[in-house]
């Protein structure tokens, strides 16, 4: 409006007084207030938990998994003592018999001192090996992806020295893996109910939060705002948010897991600390884990994102819809 | 099914017209006035606006045909979290334009409407007639080719509402049709200007 009347006393005033100035111009959408703000701390909240979650999860599955191949990369032979055996021979025909075969890595004989060491805790200290007819070990390194064939140095050993057993640890490592499998499966099914849970609240509360924005919506809409303008606003502003609320929750899971690492490893070789450790196994966040808590921040921007675009474009929609009279439904056309 | 607020109505808008639309309370003054702005869309019967019909417009076309109109809503509608300034402003920002285009112009808009010192001001501190000469403010800021007003003076004194009419003459006389919804008898009274009386959902009209 450059044409406006100027002659007024006021605007002659106004022009001897010096010029106001205006203010940086704010957002079109308020940049905080309070369901914004609660909005921030359901994020906070719930990506810290996504994130707890997921490194708890990584961590139980890295546990089985190092359980199971802890125990299938070994095989023991068993030789038990007899009259007209030279044990000391034998465990080492037992090793060198063993490495012939494909797929075996190394044997190592447990010597008589480690095999008293081993039976310290049933018959005490001090223990003279030669004095009792105790079986001897001879522990042969495997590949766990190309294992030997079993059945032909069982048969092998049986052959060249009778008294030794081969086990190959099948039984425990059945059940290992059968517990490993169950396990990392217990932690995929939390993760996915707490990524669930975290999807439907941070959705609901970005329409909870937004819900109380939609006077700005009806407002820059009837100015002749488009509905792809309207959209961006509020992106940007809820991007903000949710980035603020999803960083500040992948930062403090994360200094969860290095404080825990942190207590681990001065309490190392205490009880609690071993016990923890076998439990859970060792707080440490690999790239896994920060590329796990990263892509959860990320999830949630997209998500929170997405969420105002949708809801701001079905508000205009609805804005739009709305007749003259309300009342009357019988002329409506399916919209 | 409940009863129609407006039929049978018949009427245009001439370009570069000027209209009175009076009528008493509840007639449908404020319903016409959204028809007209394209926010709420008739349950039956034609609008032609800009020689379009409006049930034929794409929604996504709506806001470019919505710029071409300006409406100074009963309850101004204004922003709490902006200042006056910006507010008035606001037409102008979501059409893309820079602010150093733009400046110039809403200051001196804002001065004419008397709040040139109260740019800086959020709206809930301003008075009840401030909101509306901001609401107004708005609605010229982009020279409209129609303003829609509803019960524009209705919170301002005499000498203030004699001055928006003046505003909206000049609006007019610069080639913007005008639609001012009023109760306001003395108002009218100042402005030999067609009249346009709804009631009982019927519209008179007397030029």
């Amino acid at each position: 409006m450059t044409d406006a009347p100027r002659e007024t006393a006021e605007t002659q005033g106004a022009a001897r007084r010096p010029e106001m100035r205006v203010r940086p111009t704010a957002p079109i959408v308020p940049q905080a207030n309070v369901s914004g703000n609660a909005l921030m701390l359901v994020i906070a909240i719930m990506a810290f938990l996504a994130c707890l979650t997921f490194g708890a999860v990584s961590m139980v599955r890295a546990t089985a998994a190092s359980w199971q191949s802890q125990i299938s990369r070994e095989i023991t032979i068993q030789i038990k003592p007899d009259d007209n055996l030279d044990m000391e021979q034998a465990l080492k025909d037992a090793r060198d018999l063993a490495l012939t075969f494909t797929g075996t890595r190394d044997g190592t004989i447990v010597d008589k001192a480690a095999t008293a060491r081993l039976l310290e805790p049933w018959l005490g200290e001090g223990l003279d090996i030669d004095e009792l007819p105790v079986p001897r070990l001879v522990i042969v390194t495997i590949d766990e992806q190309s294992p030997p064939d079993f059945v032909g140095l069982r048969a092998a050993l049986a052959e060249k020295i009778p008294t030794a057993f081969l086990d190959d640890h099948r039984t425990w490592v059945d059940r290992l893996v059968a517990m490993a499998r169950t396990t990392a499966l217990i932690g995929t099914g939390i993760l996915v109910l707490v990524f669930s849970a975290m999807v439907l609240t941070v959705i609901f509360a970005t329409r909870g939060a937004l819900s109380g924005n939609r006077h700005i919506v009806e407002v820059l809409h009837f100015v002749g705002a488009e509905a792809g303008f309207v959209a961006s606003e509020f992106q940007k502003h809820f991007l903000k948010i949710s980035l603020k609320g999803s960083v500040a929750g992948g930062l403090l899971a994360t200094l969860f897991f290095v404080v825990a690492g942190f207590w681990q490893g001065r309490s190392i070789a205490t009880p609690q600390s071993d016990q923890a450790t076998a439990l859970f196994g060792t707080f440490s966040m690999g790239l896994t884990g920060y590329l796990g808590i990263a892509a959860t921040i990320l999830v949630i921007a997209v998500l929170t994102t997405l969420t105002a675009r949708f809801t701001v474009m079905r508000t205009i929609h609805e804005i739009d819809l709305i007749r003259s009279d309300p009342s009357r439904t019988d002329q409506l056309p399916d919209s | 099914m409940g009863p129609e607020i407006l039929r049978d109505l018949t009427f245009d808008i001439p370009r570069r017209s000027f209209q009175f639309l009076t009528g008493p309370s509840g007639a449908g003054k404020t319903t016409l006035l959204r028809l007209l702005f394209l926010s709420l869309q008739p349950t039956r019967g034609i609008i032609r606006t800009f020689d379009r019909e409006i049930s034929t417009i794409p929604r996504d076309e709506l806001p470019m045909l919505r710029r071409r109109i300006g409406i100074v809503f009963q309850d101004f509608r204004l922003l709490d979290h902006l200042t006056t300034y910006e507010n008035v402003a606001l037409p102008l920002r979501v059409r893309g334009k820079e602010e150093s285009s733009y400046r110039a112009d809403v200051l001196e808009l804002l001065k004419w409407v008397g709040l040139g010192e109260r740019i800086n001001v959020l709206p809930p501190v301003l008075s009840g007639g401030e909101k509306q000469r901001a609401a107004i403010a708005r609605a010229l800021i982009d020279r409209p080719e129609m303003l829609l007003a509803d019960e524009p003076t209705g919170n301002v004194d005499p000498p203030m509402a004699r001055r928006l009419l003046s505003l909206f003459l000049e609006l007019n006389r610069l080639g913007t049709a005008v639609v001012i919804a009023t109760h306001d008898l003395s108002l009218m009274d100042q402005v030999e200007a067609r009249r346009m009386i709804l009631s009982q959902g019927r519209l008179d009209i007397y030029d």
